[in-house]
């Protein structure tokens, strides 16, 4: 009890202090403003929502109390300022690794190959490519190996798989056998897994049967190796990738292969050294076996040194038998380095393998001494021949050690080296991540740059610009990029690109890099030109993925850079180097050559490609090459839309065999191909399709599933495209499959079949009787089921459908078979329905609606209303306002039923309920003054205006939308509650933080200050502008613009002065925006109230000598006569001192200000005889001319300009001549800046005040016609 | 120009001035820009109609002479360029 009394005693002194401190700090009219009455009667603040109660600290609620007073808010005060950088970086997401927003199939970009660089025949000429080149026919014939080894293994596979049944069938021997049926693999260039697997037994081919998709060696060595140019002559005999293991030559200079990161998570290389292919239909197995022989014996040999082990470093983590070596536990320099280099997944599986390695390392004499009694057997000398090396290949990758001695010896340890701290970057080089040491590492060895080899050197060059890019800052970057781009050509396509390739390929890489490193490629591109024939596979292969990304950007910057790759490098190599992937054994290697095919068509035009895709769509090979071809035709397509009309025919030729092509793939693929195109072509070109017709109308009966599907989309496209009659003609063809289809219980189906049938219904030709008749009922039936509003695009294709077929029909067919379905159970159901009555009547009106079903639907939506438990997309809502606006007047018999609903529903429990309630008010509200319900909308306003007190801002919101409604249209005489109440109820809500409820707010009181301000006495008007300066900050532009509005508004009605002080207070507030907003307000006041009422105030506030308080009336200026246009011939003399004296100021915005104040000016009162008054002014505008601020030059151009308006080009061009040919050429270019701009602006009245020119020696300068007369 | 308004309006502003034919450059020479004027002069009287029916009262030609003759002075308004000089 004491206590509660020593506390209400100390908050009872505490409020005195306080008020005697709002006393001295708050304006003296506060006490006018509040006059007698209690302040604290009015609502200080209201709880936004339960979590801002416990958010609010003392500071702001002490800051509530005192809104009063107009300093800058101490919140905003608070804010730190911030550096420009981190602005920058707020409006992008945080960095995000490209991989891993990726799918499976998109990663499988990472198995692709970067191809070493190819022939180019245009620069050889006549010549015979060099054997070490690989050329066309050499990528052709490895793409042939790969297919044969893909079919042999496909074989082995089967026939393996089949033994395997036979022998389970066989030893099963009952019925059971078959249950056992073999999973068949649906896609052939899928991992061959499962077939791998059934044939455990033969383990020593498990190299062969990897899935393709990983392609260990090969990967290697595909991977440009910058330092290999020295062993540029490789044996003749390297063809096929197979052959590319590293050959010994290359790893003796190993160390200049930064191939590591390459093949982070890849399958190991060296996992079959001892595993050689026995049994197997190898291509070429002798061959290969030699060389399997041959590397590790030279391997053991090479690595003498310590961060020169090429195979343990490449693969450290997943090389199962590279981690004895790493399993040293020396702090050896080798194994931190390449610590380094690993990416942190690597590293866990490294550890975890070294964990392995330790559990089943060689038991040692002693623990064999522990475990074995110590009698009854004898240890043996080993033979001389035993060498004790477990397995050869293992022993010899292991520990890097000179001469392949199997001895241990102390790495070489270099102190200098911090593991853990990223090394600091010489040369001003930006932050290097752990991903970049394995690309970027030689750039961490101090080198002496001069003992470096030319090509080393440009190699380094090349690295640190790219470093630069990737990882520096925007200025590093910007110049890093000018430089690859201006030495583009001096480095090199090679080196380059070499360089630039990998980077892309990296498995760590953000959208951001990714983004730097296209550019760098695309601006490199420009520059190489046809230097870059020999990449262009290599390039593909990296910028192929971009097409198929789900960012938008990426696909069109990968676009962007092939179609500029196209043209550098012309058609034939762009050809030559797509063509042996276009029937590759992997479907992504297709797919994405084809979307590149399309961006090349695109590029380089349809009609050179034609030729070209005619051979590949008859391709008699192999039906790959088929299926891409007509796919590159669908991607052309799709990619270029109606610009494929005039290459239609030939394009719909090209493909129409594939109609009945063997293969299911390339007929389906073929269908689509054609719904692209004539997707594409809408509305025209069905004549070029009138060779398809047939086969696809003949196929429809022929084919079941997917290709039907295909089938079906075709159709849907090209009905539209027909006349009326034909197109009548084959709806009624297709439409009994599609009612046959209406029952497939396939997905995929059922979306094709609703998206065919809304085709053919909406087609001109197609009537309301035969859907009526022939449609409607199986369509109802199958598709109106509860089921369907289960999936999302199910239920907004049925949708869709529905409502088209309701345009044919008319809304009584359709609303009166789905009307009953508003009471169904199911609430999706429910809401599909009321989805579908919405669009339709919205549509088409309720004029076809007779008195028996406006009585349903009113009950059904009523129910339906009344029933919905969670309404997101508010579809019963906007369902509910469409039909009672469609019905209009005949509501009226419901009106007090429906008001019922909602009264009850604004008392709800549940805070959803209660804004759906208001948000209903507000939709209707039109309806009901339509049926003068006048009456009925009084009450619902005072029920709402008890309301007011809801705590939930989202619910407040509506609710003052809907008292906004009423008002609208019942007018402010008639308002209940009385204008006068609602007001000051209002003034309060201002306060409030949420956005909802401060925009439904601000315009609830616009309203009333626009036409009703007459109710409400000055004083509040006051208190509410007050409250509205608060509301310049808010961070959503329709707020801003209405507060700025509502000044306007209650300055005319209680007149300018007291609003005007209020605002002319608020321009010494810190904020810069609420500055802007207070400016634009006190230009609206004068706009309002006429510039007469405010610019004296406003020119006095311009003697206070405070920097934001004079540019904040320079800026008013400004607006001021940009609104008043034209009335401001009368006030330019009184403005123009101010206006001298702002041009003279020191201060940079000042000028610049005043600038624009005179532009607008000018440009106001051109053609108005104020020539006098400008012609003053740009006398100091023009001394600005030299301005450098961009900012500050522009207003001072534009003032220019408009001095050219309003003065004429001859005045502003005799400002201008005296520097034309001025001896400094910094004078020169900005006076020719000036003229440039005066010239393009009126060229013609130049002619008139150009200087007289005396002719000189023989050239004529005078213009003798301007001198004649009459 | 500085690295900061590489990027900004004013550089946009330049490439579109450039764009223009007649437009000038801190490097005109006095013949250049004659040139150009001269060029600006004849497309004007033989853009306004009045002007050309001016002209072609004061010299006593037909109006399609007079455009004709305006046009072909168009080529070559002030005649062959003067020889460079070496400094420059």
């Amino acid at each position: 009890m004491d206590i509660d009394r020593e506390i209400a005693a100390t908050q009872e002194e505490r409020r005195r202090k306080e008020e005697e401190l709002a006393s001295l700090t708050t304006l003296t009219f506060d006490r006018d403003l509040y006059g007698g009455t209690d302040k604290n009667e009015y609502v200080t603040s209201i709880p936004a929502n339960d979590e801002d109660d416990a958010n609010v600290d003392g500071m702001d609620s002490e800051f509530a109390r005192k809104l009063a007073s107009y300093t800058a808010p101490k919140s905003l005060l608070k804010e730190v300022p911030r550096g420009d950088e981190d602005d920058n970086s707020l409006g992008f997401r945080q960095p995000a690794k490209i991989i891993d927003r990726e799918d499976d199939y998109r990663r499988r970009r990472l198995n692709r190959i970067i191809s070493p660089e190819r022939h180019d025949a245009f620069a050889a000429g006549e010549k015979t490519p060099d054997a070490s080149v690989r050329t066309y026919a050499d990528v052709m014939r490895e793409q042939a190996l790969a297919r044969e080894k893909e079919e042999t293994l496909r074989a082995i596979a089967k026939k393996k798989k089949e033994e395997e049944e036979a022998a389970k069938a066989e030893k099963e021997a009952g019925g059971a056998a078959a249950a056992a049926a073999p999973k068949r693999r649906n896609r052939w260039d899928q991992s061959q897994d499962d077939g791998a697997s059934a044939a455990k037994k033969a383990k020593a081919t498990s190299d062969w049967d990897l899935p393709d998709a990983t392609p260990g060696i090969g990967r290697w060595d595909a991977t440009p190796t910058p330092g290999r140019v020295a062993d540029a002559t490789p044996s003749v005999g390297r063809r096929n990738r197979w052959d590319e293991t590293p050959t010994p030559g290359r790893v003796a200079d190993s160390d200049a292969t930064p191939a590591g990161g390459v093949t982070p998570g890849a399958t190991p290389a060296g996992v079959t050294w001892d595993a050689t292919p026995k049994g197997l239909v190898t291509p070429t197995p002798k061959r290969q076996r030699s060389r399997w022989d041959e590397t590790p014996a030279t391997m053991g040999s090479a690595t003498p040194m310590a961060g020169a082990t090429p195979a343990a470093a490449f693969t450290p983590g997943v090389t199962p038998v590279g981690g004895i070596d790493l399993a040293t536990p020396t702090p050896s320099a080798i194994q931190l380095q390449q610590a380094g280099y690993m990416t942190p997944e690597q590293r866990n599986l490294l550890r975890w393998e070294k964990d392995i390695e330790e559990r089943n390392r060689p038991l040692t004499d002693e623990e064999l001494d522990a475990m074995f009694p110590e009698e009854g057997y004898k240890i043996l000398e080993p033979p001389a021949s035993y060498v004790p090396i477990r397995t050869p290949a293992r022993k010899l990758l292991a520990t890097p050690t000179p001469l392949a001695t199997p001895l241990y010896s102390i790495p070489e340890e270099n102190r200098g080296q911090q593991f853990d701290v990223p090394k600091e970057m010489p040369g001003g080089l930006p932050y290097m991540k752990p991903e970049d040491y394995q690309l970027f590492k030689k750039l961490l060895d101090d080198v002496n740059e001069e003992e470096l080899s030319p090509d080393e050197q440009k190699e380094r060059k090349i690295m640190k610009l790219l470093l630069k890019v990737k990882n520096g800052t925007p200025p590093q970057r910007k110049t890093a990029l000018r430089q690859l781009t201006d030495k583009a050509r001096e480095f090199g396509a090679g080196p380059l690109f070499n360089q630039i390739l990998p980077l892309l390929m990296q498995p760590t890489l953000e959208d951001q890099e990714r983004h730097l490193l296209v550019k760098v490629i695309d601006r490199v591109l420009y520059k190489l030109d046809e230097l870059v024939r020999p990449y262009v596979h290599k390039i593909l292969v990296v910028i192929e993925p971009l097409l198929i990304d789900e960012d938008y950007y990426a696909r069109v910057e990968g676009r962007e850079i092939i179609s500029n790759l196209s043209k550098a490098a012309g058609l034939a190599t762009m050809i030559a180097a797509m063509r042996p992937d276009i029937d590759n054994i992997d479907e992504y290697v297709r797919n994405t050559t084809a979307r590149a095919f399309s961006v090349v068509a695109s590029a380089l035009g349809i009609p050179a490609l034609l030729p070209f895709l005619k051979a590949v769509c008859q391709s008699k090979k192999s039906w790959q090459a088929r299926h891409t071809g007509i796919k590159i035709v669908q991607q052309i397509a799709i990619l270029i839309g109606c610009a494929v009309l005039p290459h239609l025919r030939s394009l719909v030729e090209i493909i129409e065999h594939g109609l009945n092509d063997e293969n299911q793939k390339v007929r389906t693929i073929t269908a689509l191909s054609l719904a692209a195109l004539a997707e594409a072509a809408a509305p025209y070109g069905i004549e070029s399709f009138d060779s398809v017709l047939k086969p696809l109308w003949k196929g429809i009966r022929s084919h079941r599933g997917k290709v039907l599907a295909a089938f079906l989309k075709a159709i849907g496209f090209i009905i539209p495209l027909m006349d009326a009659i034909y197109a009548s003609y084959y709806t009624k063809e297709v439409m009994f499959i599609l009612i046959r289809e209406f029952q497939s219980p396939d997905e995929e189906m059922k979306k094709i079949v609703l998206k065919v049938v809304k085709q053919c219904v909406s087609t001109e030709g197609v009537e309301a009787d035969y859907i009526r008749n022939d449609i409607l009922p199986e369509f109802f039936r199958n598709f109106w089921v509860r089921r369907m509003a289960l999936d999302r695009r199910n239920y907004k294709q049925l949708v869709e459908t529905t409502v088209e077929i309701a345009n044919k029909v008319g809304v009584a067919d359709i609303v009166g078979r789905i009307v009953e379905d508003l009471k169904d159970e199911s609430e999706p159901y429910r809401r599909m329905v009321m989805e579908t009555i919405e669009k339709v009547v919205t549509n088409l009106g309720a004029s076809d609606i007779d008195a028996r079903l406006e009585e349903l639907l009113i009950d059904g939506i009523l129910y339906a209303f009344q029933e919905q438990t969670s309404d997101d997309a508010n579809v019963m809502l906007n369902g509910f306002g469409a039909v009672v606006n469609a019905l209009g007047q005949r509501v009226k018999p419901y009106l007090p039923q429906i008001c019922g609903t909602i009264k009850w529903r604004l008392n709800n429990k549940s805070a959803k309920v209660r804004q759906q309630a208001a948000d209903l008010i507000s939709r209707i509200a039109v309806v009901m003054k339509q049926c003068h319900e006048e009456q009925l909308m009084g009450h619902l306003g005072v029920v709402l205006y008890e309301y007011l007190g809801e705590e939930y801002p989202e619910v407040l919101g509506s609710i003052l939308g809907a008292l906004k409604a009423i008002v609208n249209v019942i007018g402010m005489t008639k308002m209940t509650p009385p204008i006068k109440d609602l007001l000051p109820r209002l003034t309060p809500i201002l306060k409030n933080r949420h956005e909802k409820v401060q925009e439904n707010c601000i315009d609830l009181v616009g309203r009333i200050a626009d036409r009703g301000a007459e109710f409400v006495p000055a004083r509040e008007w006051m208190r509410i502008c007050f409250e509205l300066l608060e509301m310049l900050k808010a961070h959503k532009k329709g707020i801003r613009r209405a507060t700025v509005n509502t000044f306007g508004y209650i300055a005319k009605a209680i007149g300018p002065q007291d609003v005007l002080a209020t605002l002319l207070n608020n321009l010494k507030v810190q904020e810069r925006q609420n500055r802007v907003c207070t400016t634009v307000a006190i230009a609206i006041v004068a706009e309002t109230c006429s510039p007469f009422t405010v610019l004296p105030a406003l020119m006095n506030e311009y003697r206070v000598p405070e920097l934001n308080v004079q540019n904040g009336v320079l800026k008013s200026l400004s607006f001021l006569f940009e609104y008043i246009g034209e009335m401001g011939k009368d006030y330019i003399y009184a403005v123009t001192p101010l206006l001298e004296d702002a041009l003279m100021d020191r201060d940079l915005v000042h000028r610049q200000t005043a600038a624009s104040a005179v532009k607008h000016m000018a440009l106001g009162v051109a053609g108005l005889g104020c020539e006098d008054a400008l012609v003053h002014l740009l006398n100091y505008v023009w001394p600005n001319i030299f301005e450098t601020s961009p900012h500050v030059i522009n207003a001072v151009m534009e003032a220019i300009e408009g001095m050219r308006v309003a003065l004429g080009a001859a005045i502003v061009m005799n400002y201008c001549l005296q520097g034309l040919f001025h001896p400094a050429r910094k004078v020169r270019e900005v006076y020719w800046k000036i003229y440039n701009s005066l010239y393009i602006g009126s060229q013609d009245a130049l002619v008139a005040a150009y200087p007289i020119l005396d002719d000189e020696h023989n050239n004529v300068y005078s213009r003798p016609e301007l001198m004649m007369f009459i | 120009m500085q690295a900061s308004d590489r990027f900004n309006i004013n550089s946009q502003l330049e490439h579109l001035q450039a764009k223009y034919v007649g437009t000038g450059h801190a490097d005109l020479n006095r013949f250049e820009w004659a040139v150009n004027i001269q060029r600006d002069s004849y497309a004007s009287y033989t853009g306004h109609y009045p002007l050309l029916a001016f002209f072609s009262v004061a010299e006593n030609e037909s109006i399609g002479r007079e455009r004709y003759n305006f046009m072909q002075k168009m080529l070559l308004p002030c005649g062959l360029p003067p020889e460079r000089e070496d400094d420059s």
